[in-house]
């Protein structure tokens, strides 16, 4: 029969570690999002030119493994001096890391709203902010929304790699188990589970969105 | 504040070592690219098959790829496999790891690419005297890959990025892994890893840019 050292108090370390997972990933999706959004709009209305340093930093966190961000972010707070926790630092990488995805889906998203439909709103007499409250947001969502939650469970992800700088996630919270238990399989397929039942139905929800709203096309 | 002198000279002293590990680097990539997109070609034609024997692991696969993280993979190659009494080497573990993950996402941009082909197609090479699997090979097989050819390299430098995480098991040959290597000995984590960050990010442009020269040569018509 199968016999396992953990207990109930492992299990609640190991949910104490998503709860980590969840929070860090939380901090870089809001603040990602609200930069992407930021950076979205203006790399869809300013000329490309003119954002260029933006859209060259942008692709730079594309193009660079996000452990090495990490690594860098972390050397560069300690040679400033600022002091600041691995848990500040994790969430300011990644929130960055996001906002670059973000700025891609958001662009995207505004610039398949047809010209036409903007020109006539304009025309009807919108102002600027009314023709992007009110015709591009509710138009630009159903493209980028399916988007978003993907690149959402993506840094849920790749939050596990904050775990180089030295905070307990779940990926973590795991490995330590495994240490002191010495049974990395079963531990490693709990943590696994974990990271299933959190993703999964959202994905699928994204999915089932996609396919919802793409028919109305 | 900024009581720190930059060494870049030691930084670029160790450009050799840091180059070879990025030919090590490239050599995984390339590696659990290829078995990768093996693997997820049978995978597509596995999740469309009738029989639920084919499908049900194609689908498991697939998910348990999507909706872990790809160090979790690593971690389960490497740590995992040990509860069974098999021990992978860092290499082992972070190429079966990364090309677990590729094949997952590959197979889903495959079979997008799929459904994009009409029907009609195979039934054309059918008709034509070709069996089902010559029609799949011949007809379908290349029409995929040049739908699926941009996101397969984006796919690519995905598993360039991926590669870095072979550090957290221990390897000690790749970009990342060399880079931490000297950050132990010489302490000159800023200056040596973003030498190693601009490694990264000219290799991820070479490559994006190689894809783009091959895909308007191969793809022109």
């Amino acid at each position: 029969m199968f016999d396992t050292a953990l207990s109930f108090n492992d299990l609640l370390f190991l949910l104490k570690g998503a709860g980590v997972t969840l929070s860090v990933t939380a901090f870089a999706v809001v603040g990602g999002t609200v930069l992407g959004l930021l950076f979205g709009v203006l790399r869809s209305h300013v000329s490309p030119w003119a954002v260029l340093p933006l859209t060259f930093v942008l692709d730079v966190f594309r193009s660079v493994p996000l452990l090495i961000q990490l690594i860098l972010a972390n050397a560069s707070q300690a040679i400033a001096g600022l002091q600041f926790s691995p848990f500040v630092t994790s969430c300011i990488v990644l929130a960055l890391y996001t906002s670059a995805y973000c700025t891609e889906i958001v662009r995207g998203a505004i610039e398949a709203v047809p010209p036409v439909t903007r020109r006539a709103a304009r025309s009807l007499g919108l102002t600027w902010g009314q023709d992007m409250t009110q015709i591009v947001f509710p138009m630009a969502l159903r493209v980028g929304l399916p988007s978003w939650i993907g690149l959402t469970l993506g840094v849920m992800k790749d939050s596990a790699l904050v775990l180089w700088l030295g905070i307990i996630e779940l990926l973590r919270a795991s490995q330590i188990l495994v240490t002191r238990l010495q049974e990395p399989m079963f531990i490693l397929l709990i943590a696994g589970a974990i990271y299933f039942a959190l993703s999964f139905p959202i994905a699928r929800l994204g999915g089932r969105l996609e396919k919802r709203w793409q028919e109305n096309d | 504040m900024f009581e720190y002198t930059f060494q870049w000279r030691q930084a670029f002293r160790a450009l050799p070592q840091m180059l070879d590990g990025a030919l090590v680097t490239m050599q995984i990539a390339v590696l659990s690219m290829v078995i990768g997109v093996t693997i997820a070609v049978l995978l597509a034609v596995a999740r469309n098959a009738h029989s639920p024997w084919l499908r049900w692991p194609a689908t498991a696969w697939v998910e348990v790829a999507r909706n872990t993280p790809a160090l979790f993979q690593i971690y389960m190659a490497h740590f995992g496999l040990g509860s069974f009494g098999i021990y992978l080497s860092p290499y082992v573990a972070l190429l079966a790891g990364i090309t677990f993950n590729n094949a997952g996402y590959l197979c889903e941009t495959f079979r997008g690419a799929l459904r994009a082909i009409p029907a009609t197609q195979v039934r054309a090479g059918r008709s034509l005297g070709m069996g089902q699997v010559m029609a799949f090979r011949l007809i379908v097989l290349p029409q995929m890959f040049r739908i699926a050819f941009l996101p397969t390299t984006n796919q690519m430098v995905w598993a360039i990025l991926m590669t870095s995480l072979g550090v957290t098991v221990g390897m000690s040959t790749d970009l990342t892994g060399v880079t931490q290597d000297l950050n132990a000995r010489t302490f000159r984590t800023f200056e040596l890893f973003a030498l190693a960050g601009a490694l990264y990010y000219c290799i991820a442009k070479a490559v994006m840019f190689a894809a783009r020269l091959a895909a308007w040569r191969l793809f022109r018509y």
